[in-house]
């Protein structure tokens, strides 16, 4: 029992752990080139909850100064998180716009039918 | 979608109050969650609803390509001159207060400065995104 | 105020110019602001790096906030040694840039594959003078997005495939160090590198620092191409423009060996990284892969770009087995490395691009005979190749000495035979491209092929030199990497 009330204390880390292999399941095992890019996304959002979730200080406030509260939560994960954020979002932008230019170029975004037609070429 | 009236009245009644409510989260970055990215993301929703709903020739009459293809550069060159300007009035780069006699009025105008740069940037790269991907030929 | 500024202008420079060529709208006018900007970067880390030799580190708090709170640039040895790389070779680059995107890149996107270039610069830069490891994420990814971009502007379709799975592989790579990071963080409470280094010791045998050493390693390795996650390198350097191949084979990959340098000897520690835990074993392992299956790759390519982009592979390996080493002379020959492989590659692809840019073909067979049509470019290819090899009197061979030193140092001394043998795979790939260049006739292919224009060509010959030139006098080479070897090997400052 005491094995299982300890699991279940670190439930965000377990939580942190499943999206994160989760994400890298779909980006090894799926050959469509959006799914893959689906799961480097579910990856990358399970690194911010990784960060995050230690970062609030049980009893403490949002991080916003005000004169009523003397116990703030941690905000340098959060200000690490946003950059991570947009470098995410970036990420996917780049990825998305590749994506749809491979489908001009080749008329499928399926990796098997992509390696056929340039085996083929 | 723009016979559909609901969905044209309801725009036309949204849009607005998004681009208010980016800046409102634009300028509330000191004092909250907010900043610049957050209201660029939010302002460059309100042009593609727009966008969406009266289609892309329409918001490109009002946001022309031209302008967010010039926004993205100019917004990093606003933050990056800014870290310039504090170096040539003697602090080290990106140190705000020097840009004014006192340094906590100083830190305001640096930050002030900083998010509109990141805000024109984010809003102009978000715009012109969905610019690319959706004037692609069908 | 510029002297005491040097470490903001090294990143701020090349990102003003780049978002200034964003706002070009013609190829010629983007390609001189990238050469203004380019030529003064060897400057400023020269500046730096002399410096640095004669006083010691230089901190540089940037915002005036005080480290470990705020983020801090610092340049020591090993980073002024990098910087002072990553700026010369771009500026000795940018010459050749002109011809070779004007030919390879349309019209409308030149001014966005020099921002692009400019970006990537800027990213290279500012991983080597961070001295926060959050901001060497940041300036990581910058360099990679600009670097999927750089790549995507190749003309073949195979280009974006390229360009694709670079992505998702470096982005794994980038969240991976992230996730480490995260880890260090959350046990030390600080994220600059100096501070990590003082609070780790006290906590060294935690798991949450072992598990920060593996995602480091394997996130740092996945951007340095080690043997097996090399798999995104030859595609990409194949199916890339000339000059973003050449401008990658010679920093990218090099800077991702510093910011690994930097974890495990500044960060970590000598004795936590290669005594606790078997590092030193698996990355010799891992390099001696490398340094045999890429060569034996390289031997059965078609396209000569593809065989140069193996080589590199086996290149890494040779880094990477000094850093396995752990010892002064590895240690001084995997740095040394860094910059006499940025020279020898950098050298094979210029003249690799000359030949396309004549003959519009890599591929071997169409390269017949193609070096009594350009007797300079496949001249000099022939000098870069022996020095990869590792030719004495080369450069090539300064980094196998010290390495062959480095492995008898540890006692062991069959790494000397294997160094030799994988010298000789590197004689059958670069042997095939010499005989089938100059001892066969000229074909169709090579019929109208002459010597390139001189902007691509001086870039070319200087490099030329320069491999042998070093490879002869190594004060300035072999003396400053010592230096820095013996600084990692004593700990952080």
């Amino acid at each position: 029992m005491e094995v299982l009330s300890g699991i279940v204390a670190h439930y965000n880390q377990w939580i942190t752990v499943f999206l994160m292999v989760s994400g890298l399941y779909i980006v090894v095992a799926r050959g469509n080139m959006v799914k893959k890019l689906v799961g480097l996304g579910l990856f990358q959002t399970s690194v911010y909850l990784l960060y995050i979730s230690p970062g609030k200080i049980l009893g403490g406030t949002a991080p916003i100064l005000d004169p009523a509260y003397t116990t703030y939560s941690n905000p340098l994960p959060h200000v690490l998180i946003l950059t991570a954020i947009v470098v995410g979002v970036a990420t996917l932008a780049l990825g998305l716009a590749l994506v749809v230019r491979i489908n001009e170029a080749y008329g499928t975004i399926e990796e098997d039918e992509i390696f056929d037609r340039d085996g083929a070429a | 979608m723009k016979s559909d009236l609901l969905l044209r009245i309801v725009t036309k009644l949204l849009v607005p109050f998004a681009l208010v409510f980016a800046l409102y989260v634009q300028f509330h970055g000191d004092y909250g969650p907010g900043g610049g990215f957050q209201a660029g993301v939010i302002c460059a929703a309100g042009i593609i609803l727009y966008a969406i709903i009266f289609g892309l020739p329409a918001a490109q009459r009002v946001v022309p390509t031209w302008v967010v293809h010039r926004m993205i550069p100019l917004g990093v060159l606003l933050y990056a001159g800014v870290g310039v300007v504090a170096m040539l009035r003697g602090g080290v780069y990106l140190n705000y207060s020097v840009l004014e006699h006192d340094p906590v009025q100083g830190q305001h105008l640096g930050i002030l400065l900083v998010e509109l740069g990141v805000l024109i940037t984010v809003s102009g790269t978000m715009t012109s995104v969905f610019y690319a991907f959706t004037g692609r030929g069908r | 105020m510029i002297r005491s500024n040097l470490p903001a202008l090294q990143v701020v420079i090349p990102l003003l110019g780049a978002v200034l060529c964003a706002l070009l709208r013609r190829g010629n006018a983007a390609w001189l602001l990238a050469l203004v900007v380019s030529w003064t970067m060897p400057f400023v880390s020269g500046a730096m790096l002399a410096n640095v030799l004669v006083s010691g580190p230089i901190s540089y708090a940037l915002g005036g906030w005080a480290p470990p709170w705020g983020i801090e640039y610092r340049v020591d040895v090993l980073s002024g040694f990098v910087l002072f790389l990553v700026s010369a070779v771009g500026a000795v680059l940018m010459p050749y840039a002109r011809a070779s995107v004007g030919a390879e890149v349309d019209a409308a996107k030149q001014p966005w594959f020099y921002t692009m270039y400019l970006l990537c610069l800027t990213g290279l830069l500012g991983i080597v003078i961070t001295g926060d490891a959050f901001n060497a994420f940041v300036f990581l990814e910058v360099s990679s997005l600009a670097t999927y971009v750089l790549i995507a502007l190749g003309k073949d379709r195979r280009a974006l495939l390229a360009a694709y799975q670079y992505l998702i592989m470096g982005t794994i790579g980038a969240t991976l160090y992230v996730v480490g990071i995260g880890m260090l963080y959350s046990v030390t409470g600080t994220l600059n590198m100096v501070d990590l280094a003082q609070r780790l010791p006290a906590i060294e045998q935690t798991r949450p620092v072992y598990a920060a050493l593996a995602f480091i390693t394997v996130g740092i390795s996945l951007k340095l191409a080690l043997f097996p996650l090399h798999v995104w390198l030859p595609n990409a350097y194949a199916y890339a423009p000339s000059m973003a191949t050449v401008f990658l084979a010679a920093t990218a990959t090099k800077v991702a060996v510093y910011l690994l340098l930097r974890f495990f000897f500044t960060v970590f520690g000598l004795h936590f990284v290669f005594e606790s835990v078997p590092v030193g074993e698996i990355f010799i392992a891992l390099s001696v892969a490398a340094m045999f299956g890429a060569s034996l790759v390289a031997i059965f390519q078609e396209d000569i770009k593809r065989m140069l982009a193996y080589s590199s592979v086996a290149q890494i390996g040779y880094i990477t087995l000094g850093i396995g080493l752990a010892n002064q002379a590895g240690l001084t020959g995997s740095i040394v490395h860094l910059f006499n492989h940025a020279i020898m590659k950098a050298a094979l692809f210029m003249a690799i691009g000359a030949v396309f840019h004549r003959i519009g073909s890599v591929k071997i067979d169409d390269m017949a005979g193609i070096g009594r049509k350009m007797p300079a470019t496949m001249g000099g290819f022939v000098i870069a190749g022996l020095a990869i090899i590792g030719t004495p009197g080369t450069v090539g061979f300064i980094t196998k000495w010290h390495l062959a030193v480095g492995a008898l140092d540890k006692g062991m001394g069959w790494l000397v035979f294997l160094l030799v043998l994988s010298s000789l795979l590197a004689v059958v790939y670069i042997g095939r491209v010499v005989e089938v260049a100059w001892f066969r006739e000229p074909g169709k292919a090579a019929a109208n092929a002459g010597e390139p224009p001189m902007l691509m060509m001086t870039p070319m010959l200087i490099l030329f030199v320069l491999a042998v030139y070093f490879g002869i006098d190594t004060s300035l080479t072999a003396g400053i990497a010592s230096r820095a070897a013996e600084i990692l090997l004593t700990g952080p400052q």
